[in-house]
């Protein structure tokens, strides 16, 4: 499915992000193009927490990215609190980034070795001030404070001496020295231990309250999304299958994808009756070549002609949940 | 039982009863050798499976399973790497086997899966004579036949066009179904054993949903039995009979895997439930983090392992280690001065409170704030049912 539309996006003077039919392509081997994102629509409101969801190569990451304008999107527009961003300058752009920082999936190499952990943490200031190196050494340690580091042990250590929550702490740390709005944290536990993971995900929630933040969160754990998540949106193979709240998105899912991806998690529940004769249909298909129509068909129980001559759009099922099928497994409210 | 049947030849005990023992391991150890000390990476596990019953076995990364999987196996380790113990399979103990006898189990008596099947895959051999290999090699099947056996096997996990997928290289098919080439491999020459070691990790939810699906219906189709090496207690639950929860090369407890789940009993395995977020669970419930992280091999604190970090912490446990002792019902063991749920548990948490212990107050904390306050403080399960 995987379907365009607009209907979920809210009043633009509500949202602080404001992304509109964004479309991103790669150049691949030969003639070829990886359509990776195929004309989405998102909108994120201050202080909200927006999960992503979907199968590695659905262009999740590339729409984060995208919002940093690394790499610009080929076409659509991008606001962030009123600006757009896909129109400014690379020196103009630059201005608006402290605005927008980024966590990533791995921890350790994401941080710069041979570097210590004080210099890593205040290499945005060295660029956007303070630059009175007392006043930067302040911040630093505030910040190593509030992720939860003692600044005295930390300050002069290099990445190496940390485990992998520890290094994610510190590249928390490094993100939000510069006040950001908004945080986008890219599969930011998948690499941690589940006993560290719900660690890094209580501090994410303590910092987003105590700083304010707008958090956009990528995960494929779906669990972990629907424990952070505000908004959940599913993606598919570049394009946005439904979009709810957690708790009414896992309870009502409307699309067969989301079902799909549902019934896929493995409940750490004995109880849960697993039917092991059961093949879920099929593999992602490639982002070079995507089916016509729905993009979701090739692997839809569901999937009529209608399907694939047709692309669906999003509508609302009920109040703040959209879906892009023909076919959806709930009834559509009006 | 055939424990201690010297001399027992794999072929000769044909097909051998079901629910006999298949593999005993005792006070297996593994140590590496680096220049900053020893690394104890698995210390005196012990444990017995029967034919045909399924084992998980779930740790960090850290914890030794994989070390354990591999000892076992006697796989490549490295240099400067100490085994001790016995792991016995089918009568003989593979720790004591010549390297060349070892060849004959590996693929025929037991076989593995790894987590990354591109690198398990060779990636200059085919599809059909990867699955192949190892048949040829140990059974003399000529060349038609193995081609013929490796399309029913393909066919057999569900490969799509396996006759056109026969001649292409690992890299020109996609995780899962790479996955899946490697299952049918390890299928070819009818393992009794067979090691899973995450095989699911490195795949998306709706692939690792199927792979476990795959390996369940090989499992039960061809009475293998089967050890599956995780890091998710989503995988074992509901796909293995038993389960061994690993902590710093030990097994901390060890259960038939519904007990585990319902009947908790080390303070680790309680935390580890506690702090991973689940879809029946509105969103924002606070998680129940574990303070602090996984001990260091090289520096092992004192005592108990967990101690450090265990909210039913006493002085004991800073001493002494706990052994592995049966506990309750049949087959639940724990390693535990204070288990979950004991009476010596409970006070020792109460005990931990009043002294305002930060682990134990982060527990109570977290506890308190999704649960009604009428709950005393032992909290069974977490209330996570």
């Amino acid at each position: 499915m995987a379907g365009s539309g607009k209907a979920h996006l809210r009043p633009a003077d509500e949202t602080l992000i404001q992304v509109e039919d964004l479309v991103v392509e790669f150049r691949a081997a030969g003639k070829n193009t990886v359509k990776a994102v195929s004309g989405i629509s998102l909108d994120v409101k201050a202080g909200e927490t927006l999960g992503l969801v979907g199968e590695s190569g659905c262009g999740k990451s590339t729409v984060a990215r995208s919002l940093i304008q690394l790499p610009p999107p080929k076409s659509g527009s991008v606001v962030l609190d009123g600006v757009e961003l896909t129109e400014l300058s690379e020196r103009q752009l630059r201005h608006h980034r402290p605005g927008l920082q980024m966590i990533f999936q791995d921890p350790i190499s994401s941080l710069n070795p041979r570097r210590r952990v004080a210099e890593i943490v205040a290499e945005p200031l060295r660029v956007w001030g303070p630059h009175d190196e007392k006043e930067q050494a302040e911040i630093v340690d505030r910040m190593l404070h509030a992720v939860g580091l003692d600044p005295e042990v930390a300050r002069d250590k290099r990445p190496h001496e940390f485990s992998g929550g520890q290094c994610q702490r510190i590249s928390i740390a490094r993100s939000l020295v510069l006040g950001p709005q908004v945080l986008i944290c890219d599969e930011p536990v998948s690499a941690l231990d589940v006993s560290v993971q719900a660690q890094i995900l209580n501090l994410l929630r303590d910092l987003k309250a105590e700083y304010g933040l707008t958090l956009v969160f990528i995960a494929h754990d779906l669990a972990v999304v629907k424990n952070v998540s505000d908004v959940v949106a599913v993606m598919y193979l570049g394009k946005l299958c439904e979009v709810a709240g957690p708790d009414d998105l896992y309870a009502n899912a409307a699309h067969p994808y989301t079902t799909l991806l549902l019934e896929s998690i493995p409940e750490p529940d004995p109880a849960v009756v697993i039917d092991v004769s059961m093949d879920q249909a099929g593999e992602i298909p490639s982002s070079i070549d995507p089916p016509s129509g729905c993009r979701f068909r090739t692997r839809c129980p569901q999937a009529s002609e209608r399907c694939a001559n047709e692309e669906p759009q999003m509508r609302e099922v009920s109040a703040g949940h959209y879906v892009a099928c023909h076919h959806p497994l709930v009834a559509v409210a009006g | 039982m055939n424990v201690g049947v010297e001399g027992v030849d794999a072929s000769v005990a044909a097909k051998p009863m079901l629910g006999s023992e298949i593999l005993r391991v005792e006070d297996l150890r593994t140590s590496f050798f680096l220049p900053i000390g020893e690394l104890q990476a698995v210390r005196g596990v012990s444990f017995s499976l029967d034919r045909g019953r399924s084992l998980g076995i779930v740790g960090e990364s850290g914890s030794g399973k994989t070390v354990l999987a591999r000892s076992i196996m006697r796989l490549n380790l490295g240099v400067n790497v100490e085994i001790s113990g016995s792991a016995i399979f089918e009568g003989r103990d593979l720790l004591a086997l010549p390297r060349r006898e070892m060849r004959r189990i590996w693929g025929t008596g037991i076989a593995m899966i790894f987590q990354d099947p591109m690198t398990s895959l060779n990636p200059m051999v085919k599809v059909g004579r990867q699955v192949t290999e190892h048949l040829r090699k140990h059974t003399g099947v000529g060349r038609q036949e193995a081609k013929r056996t490796a399309l029913d096997l393909l066919n057999e996990v569900r490969i799509p066009e396996a006759e056109s997928r026969i001649d292409r290289f690992p890299h020109e098919l996609s995780g899962g179904m790479r996955q899946r080439v490697s299952i049918a491999s390890a299928l070819a020459c009818e393992p009794s054993l067979l090691f899973a070691d995450e095989p699911t990790t490195a795949l998306d939810v709706t692939v690792q949903h199927q792979i476990l699906n795959l390996l369940s219906r090989e499992q039960r189709q061809r009475d293998m039995t089967m050890v599956m090496v995780t890091h998710d207690l989503g995988v074992v639950a509901g796909r293995t009979d038993d389960t061994l929860v690993m902590y710093a090369g030990k097994v901390v407890e060890q259960a038939p895997t519904v007990e585990i789940f319902d009947d908790t009993r080390h303070p680790y395995t309680e935390a580890l439930m506690r702090s991973i977020p689940r879809t029946s669970q509105a969103s924002h419930t606070p998680l129940v983090a574990i303070t602090g992280r996984p001990p260091v091999a090289t520096h092992l604190p004192k005592g108990c392992a967990f101690s450090p970090r265990c909210p039913y912490v006493q002085p004991r446990c800073h001493e002494e280690d706990p052994v592995l002792v049966s506990s309750g019902s049949s087959g639940h063991s724990t390693a535990c001065w204070y288990p979950v749920g004991s009476d010596e548990g409970r006070e020792a948490f109460e005990r931990n409170l009043s002294d305002r212990l930060p682990q134990t107050l982060a527990v109570a904390e977290s506890i308190g704030a999704e649960q009604s306050p009428e709950v005393p403080a032992e909290f069974p399960n977490g209330g996570l049912a």
